[in-house]
């Protein structure tokens, strides 16, 4: 297996190969803005460092977010057209579940502990969900959400968080000392062989958008008094 | 790379996302797939709705491409991708992609410019182009009137529109009209029956000092209000407003000026190849005027056929294929969009 794991969800464009037993190589580079400038680099830049050409690759994954949307698709038709291209399996995993992973992964979850992830949604509000820390593999237990921080549940609220919604909300949201910021391709990579370990189909998956593009219908039908002469 | 290169051109700027492939001045395969049926209720190109349907469109479009040429991946010698002007999300996922078929075929990326490309899709069907060409494009997103000297390395801007671009008011006195978006083929099938001398719409920037300050330049709103007054007043007094008639007498207002400012372009800069690319270019009115003007004035007017003048990824192709052929230096993976990129700036 050669496993290349992409995420631009949050203000990490990062990118990790992962040989189904461990992370060969992992990079990002932190630009909110710049998403479609460093993805391809980078990504050959951790080929290049795992010794491995895109040719090699035979499966894909991608963190499908939620997360602004622009940043996201850059990193969403990435995968889709490398898998298409070199005839990789391609895989879609949230966003928020990498988190969540990373920060288990780190020590930073007690097993059996539930914990809040929460990441900049702009327009002042948190992509979040809130998850159960199994001791190796993060249990999606409610979400993930767009909303404000201050207005989540009460009992989310009191939970450890994940992500840069407390750094950006820290009146409303109780950051977990040391906890990861942005998504990291090496947990997103670890977390999707964990699970195809597994037997899962974590299925190619659709970009977790949970809002409606800002767009106003045309009120109804344009004047009907006109009439062809 | 031999002389005749395989290049997949992606284009993405606007609500088509479009694929094509080019061996050198030979179209291969022209693959598109319109969201405009999703932009319909909003009566204008919503930029997110345009770019989500990117981002769905984009692998089963190559895909399809990939299919109809009889091509595989393998034979493809380069890439070439819109890198702007155009809608700065919707540019992003064309860029993204053609980034990942570069990446993973280790072929060369062309980013280049949405408005070369337009010019450089006539090849395709009337070869080579003569150096100078004078090019008017005409879309709903771009009035430009270019001299071209050489569309791979000196595109110089003359004029451009100050407000509105041509395809824009068609849209919009379509809307007036009662007719659905998008309005260029309504205006043109209504216009047939209508009389182009029924109504004298205004000429914007052809007279006075309008004109000397923007010789080339274009001005379409004020022709727009024009049109609403004449409407609304026609309404208040309770007669049916004559569509046939607004439509060919605002259509005659706009093919009026283009026409001219191009033939008058070529004129003063000595060219005597007029090309008329763009999606307003399968306008019927326009590409009559067009040429009974070229003729009176000696000029060859070139324009391709309406398919390769709307948005489409064989002119995205055609340009990187013009890059290979006079052997421009690609672009770097970390190719950058621009969605207010100046035409000057022919490729990235
Ligand atoms: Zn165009």
């Amino acid at each position: 297996m050669l496993l290349l794991a992409i995420d631009t969800s949050t203000s990490a464009i990062t990118v990790a190969v992962h040989d189904g037993s461990q992370i060969l190589a992992e990079a990002a580079t932190i630009d909110a803005r710049g998403h479609a400038e460093h993805l391809a680099p980078r990504v050959a830049e951790v080929l290049a460092t795992a010794g491995r050409a895109a040719a090699e690759l035979t499966d894909v994954v991608v963190g499908l977010g939620p997360g602004p949307f622009t940043g996201l698709r850059v990193g969403i038709v990435t995968a889709r057209t490398l898998a298409f291209a070199v005839g990789a399996r391609l895989h879609g995993l949230g966003s928020l579940d990498a988190l969540a992973h990373g920060a288990g992964r780190a020590g930073l979850v007690e097993p059996g502990a539930s914990l809040l992830v929460a990441t900049d949604a702009r327009r002042r509000e948190v992509y979040w969900a809130r998850y159960e820390w199994t001791g190796a593999e993060p249990r999606l237990l409610d979400g993930p959400h767009v909303g404000r921080a201050a207005e989540l549940p009460e009992p989310v609220l009191a939970l450890g968080a994940v992500g840069r919604g407390p750094m950006l909300y820290p009146d409303a949201l109780d950051g977990i000392p040391g906890a990861p910021l942005d998504v990291a391709a090496g947990a997103l990579a670890d977390l999707a062989v964990r699970r195809l370990a597994a037997g899962a189909d974590l299925g190619a998956g659709e970009p977790l958008y949970l809002r409606r593009p800002d767009a106003a219908p045309l009120p109804p039908a344009a004047p009907a008094t006109a009439a062809a002469v | 790379m031999t002389t005749d290169p395989v290049v997949l051109g992606i284009e993405t700027s606007c609500d088509e996302t479009g694929v094509g492939i080019v061996r050198g001045r030979t179209l291969l395969v022209d693959a598109v797939a319109s969201s405009v049926e999703e932009h319909a209720r909003f009566g204008g190109v919503v930029p997110e709705v345009a770019s989500r349907a990117h981002l769905d469109a984009m692998v089963p479009t190559v895909e399809r491409a990939l299919r109809d040429s009889g091509l595989a991946l393998a034979d493809v010698d380069a890439v070439a991708v819109t890198s702007g002007p155009g809608l700065a999300g919707a540019l992003l996922v064309g860029v993204a992609a053609a980034k990942a078929l570069a990446l993973a075929l280790d072929v060369p990326i062309y980013g280049v410019n949405h408005l070369a490309a337009h010019v450089a899709v006539d090849v395709l069907e009337h070869g080579p182009l003569p150096e100078p060409t004078m090019a008017l494009l005409v879309s709903g997103g771009h009035s430009s009137l270019l001299l071209v000297p050489d569309v791979t390395s000196d595109v110089r801007p003359l004029g451009a529109t100050v407000d509105d671009a041509a395809g824009e008011a068609f849209d919009k006195v379509a809307r007036l009209l009662g007719l659905p978006f998008p309005g260029g083929p309504h205006i043109d099938r209504e216009a047939r029956s209508g009389s182009s001398v029924a109504i004298a719409f205004p000429r914007g920037l052809t007279t006075g000092r309008d004109l000397e300050r923007h010789r080339f330049d274009f001005s379409f709103s004020g022709l727009k209000t024009a049109v609403a007054r004449w409407v609304q007043a026609k309404e208040r007094s309770g007669e049916p407003v004559p569509v046939a008639d607004v439509a060919a007498s605002f259509q005659e207002a706009v093919v009026d000026v283009l026409t001219r400012k191009a033939v008058a372009a070529c004129r003063e800069h000595g060219v005597d190849h007029l090309l008329v690319g763009g999606g307003v270019a399968a306008n019927s009115r326009l590409r009559a005027l067009a040429q009974q003007r070229c003729e009176a004035a000696g000029i060859e007017l070139r324009v391709p056929r309406p398919g390769l003048c709307t948005d489409n990824g064989a002119m995205v192709a055609a340009m990187g294929a013009e890059l290979v052929l006079k052997g421009r230096a690609p672009s770097a993976l970390d190719l950058p969009s621009d969605s207010s990129m100046p035409v000057q700036l022919v490729h990235s």
